[in-house]
């Protein structure tokens, strides 16, 4: 039926349609209520019980769900050892600092200028309070945590086409929206309208609800008045002494932030993933992965890049070459095989194993996400304009200003994710150019949000996660068809290899679901060696 | 691995200015991967989920380079991206508008994002660049015909 993809939209094509139209953010939304689950089924600390008698593991990958098998496997008794791509552990759990030198898969090599103290989160960022494993290994580990701002109703909503370019604040779109609803919903209540679905008794008390939540007035009218104010905040604000009375300000009007769309962007602080409270690592993400490797640093041998997977009934035999200069292959043996190698590479080295697992690593694509740092002189956004942390989104291809989430209210110089982009053309096309043309391009865009930009800018570096050697990709992309196909045949034992990471889990790109697909597949492992 | 072509990180607007002037100039009797780049970041960026580039080397600049290299030479990390260049795999033009449309392991259908005619510009133009000389074109017809 070749047609039919030019009407009817794959859920695919609908969730990356959502994604670029409306954010990752909304996104993510579409992909829960389409079937996806978001909370953690963590239940505490995992106890493999049993004596596994100096059984042998090989760990490939020292990311999260690596450094969580080799952690827990090594502390229930295992003889363990990881094999890892890169110089440093953690994966995607990573923090870019400045001196800190990345080269991009093409060969462009970027050196970061950030100040001492300022950094870029290039993959995950922030925490939700419900990723339990996360925070559980945090708190086991002593990872500092902080908030994480995710709504700021001072930062801003911008729309290309509406307001003139104008961006507006997320808390005079809020409350507007909100108000103008209410006073729709009122309306309606009072000319009887709602009765088939709102009792009498009822109804008195939502049009009392309706008041407090959309600070309409007597009459249930939402208008400029100083209770529209007390949500929205005043053209001027209430001070001390003579003429320090507050000014109220004039709502937008309902058909302008309707045709804005930008109450699209209303679900990034609703959604349960990106509800209060968040966090983040003192310092950087990387302090997580920094963590694990205090505890089994000793057993992660760097810069090995896995070239071939074997097994057979006695064990497992990996191959590996020295991923900065060439060598000839070493070989690492174990009796069992933990694999978290992303499947964009896994897919391209030869494993012994059966064809419903080799049909299940080639089913994920990887999905195209690049985050942009930028340094600036000060803290312009604190200093001008009173936004301490939060998100700023916008419909230009940068889609986000992320305000740091610490060293509030200080001096001097200060980094912004300039642009995060996830999935869409724009991520393509970031992707394709040279990194300081992406830096240039997010200054460009970002300044049609703070003019700012043009005098304040420093430096900045690009992550295209496409260009970044060790994963080839930012995450594993499951289609709906996809998962119902082939998830179970991924995250089966085959032999004595089983597979873990974020692609292994329904919390995809979460550091979550790499942990918690780690800590399942080594329970399932856990339980057949004891059981031999 | 080719030489870095940028030692970037830390630059000031006036110096990134000067970079994309001294890339116009270069432009001039030069292909260099790098050239091409530049040239690229000028242009504008696509609105929405889908692509709104129209020629086969627009698409590639700014789709397919992003992984396949400017030069179409692949690259490697931990594992591969596949070389378009002098590409036996791209004799049937069947072929690659399959890939592009369908994706193919870690390779996403970026097809998904593109009309049935800008599918096959961008074949097109890879079939006849890098070193391929495939004379015979895919149509949007073909295209039409693989979609899922």
């Amino acid at each position: 039926m070749p047609n039919e993809s030019e009407t009817i939209p794959s859920r695919r094509d609908l969730l990356s349609l959502v994604g670029s139209v409306a954010g990752s953010a909304a996104m993510y939304q579409a992909m829960t209520s389409l079937g996806f689950a978001s909370e953690s089924n963590y239940k505490g600390p995992i106890k493999l019980s049993g004596d596994p008698k100096g059984a042998s593991v090989l760990v490939l990958g020292a990311g999260l769900a690596g450094m969580t098998a080799a952690l827990e496997l090594r502390a229930a008794g295992y003889k363990v050892q990881v094999l890892e791509f890169n110089s440093r552990p953690g994966g995607r759990n990573w923090t870019i600092r400045g001196g800190d030198r990345f080269t991009e898969l093409g060969g462009a090599t970027q050196t970061c200028g950030f100040e001492e103290g300022l950094y870029l989160n290039p993959g995950p960022w922030r925490i939700p309070y419900h990723h339990r494993a996360l925070l559980d290994y945090c708190k086991r580990l002593g990872v500092a945590l902080e908030p994480f701002i995710q709504l700021n109703h001072n930062a801003l909503l911008h729309a290309s086409n509406a307001f003139t370019g104008k961006p507006q604040r997320i808390r005079d779109v809020k409350a507007d929206f909100q108000g103008h609803v209410s006073e729709l919903l009122a309306k309606v209540t009072q000319q009887s309208k709602l009765d088939e679905a709102v009792s009498v008794e009822d109804r008195e008390i939502l049009l009392q609800a309706l008041r407090s939540w959309g600070a309409l007035d007597k009459n249930y009218a939402y208008k400029a008045n100083l209770i529209s104010a007390d949500y929205r905040g005043y053209a001027k604000e209430p001070g001390g002494g003579l003429g320090a009375a507050p000014v109220a300000g004039e709502p937008i009007n309902l058909s302008d932030i309707l045709k804005s769309r930008l109450w699209r962007y209303l679900q990034n602080f609703a959604l349960h993933q990106f509800q209060t409270t968040m966090f983040q690592p003192v310092g950087g993400m990387d302090m997580i992965g920094k963590a694990f490797a205090k505890q089994i640093g000793d057993v992660i041998q760097y810069d090995a890049k896995v070239i071939r997977i074997q097994q057979s009934d006695g064990g497992v035999t990996v191959s590996y070459v020295n991923s900065k200069t060439p060598s000839t292959p070493q070989i690492a043996t174990a009796e069992w095989c933990v694999c978290t190698i992303p499947l964009s590479i896994l897919g391209q080295i030869q494993i012994d194993v059966g064809p419903r697992m080799k049909a299940a690593i080639d089913a994920v694509p990887y999905s195209s996400s690049v985050k942009i740092g930028l340094q600036f002189k000060r803290r312009f956004w604190e200093e001008d304009e009173a936004i301490y942390g939060g998100i700023s989104y916008t419909d230009l291809p940068i889609r986000q200003i992320s305000y740091p989430s610490s060293g509030f209210n200080r001096n001097g110089r200060g980094v912004l994710l300039g642009a995060y982009v996830f999935e869409g053309a724009n991520a393509y096309e970031f992707t394709s150019m040279a990194p300081a043309d992406r830096v240039a391009r997010a200054v460009e865009f970002g300044a049609r949000i703070h003019p700012q930009y043009g005098a304040e800018f420093e430096n900045g570096i690009a992550v295209a996660w496409h260009r970044v050697p060790f994963t080839l990709g930012c995450a594993g992309a499951w289609s709906e068809k996809a998962r119902e196909e082939h998830y179970d045949n991924l995250c089966q034992i085959d032999g004595r290899i089983v597979l873990a990471g974020e692609h292994a889990s329904y919390l995809p790109a979460w550091q979550e679901g790499a942990i918690l697909s780690s800590l399942d597949a080594i329970k399932r492992l856990h339980d057949r060696v004891v059981r031999i | 691995m080719p030489m870095s072509r940028i030692e970037s990180g830390k630059f000031s607007l006036a110096l990134l200015t000067g970079a994309l002037a001294a890339a116009s100039l270069a432009l001039i009797g030069s292909a260099s991967p790098a050239a091409d780049e530049e040239r690229r970041s000028q242009g504008s960026l696509s609105t929405g989920f889908k692509f709104t580039e129209s020629t086969g080397e627009q698409l590639f600049t700014n789709v397919c380079q992003g992984c396949h290299m400017p030069d179409g030479g692949g690259a490697t990390g931990a594992g591969n991206y596949p070389s378009l260049a002098k590409d036996a795999n791209l004799e049937s033009g069947g072929y690659p508008v399959y890939v592009v449309v369908r994706g193919q392991r870690a390779m996403p259908p970026v097809g998904a994002m593109m009309s049935d005619d800008q599918v096959a510009a961008v074949v097109n133009y890879v079939r006849t660049h890098f070193g391929n000389q495939y004379q015979d074109t895919v149509t949007a017809e073909d295209v039409k015909r693989v979609r899922p």
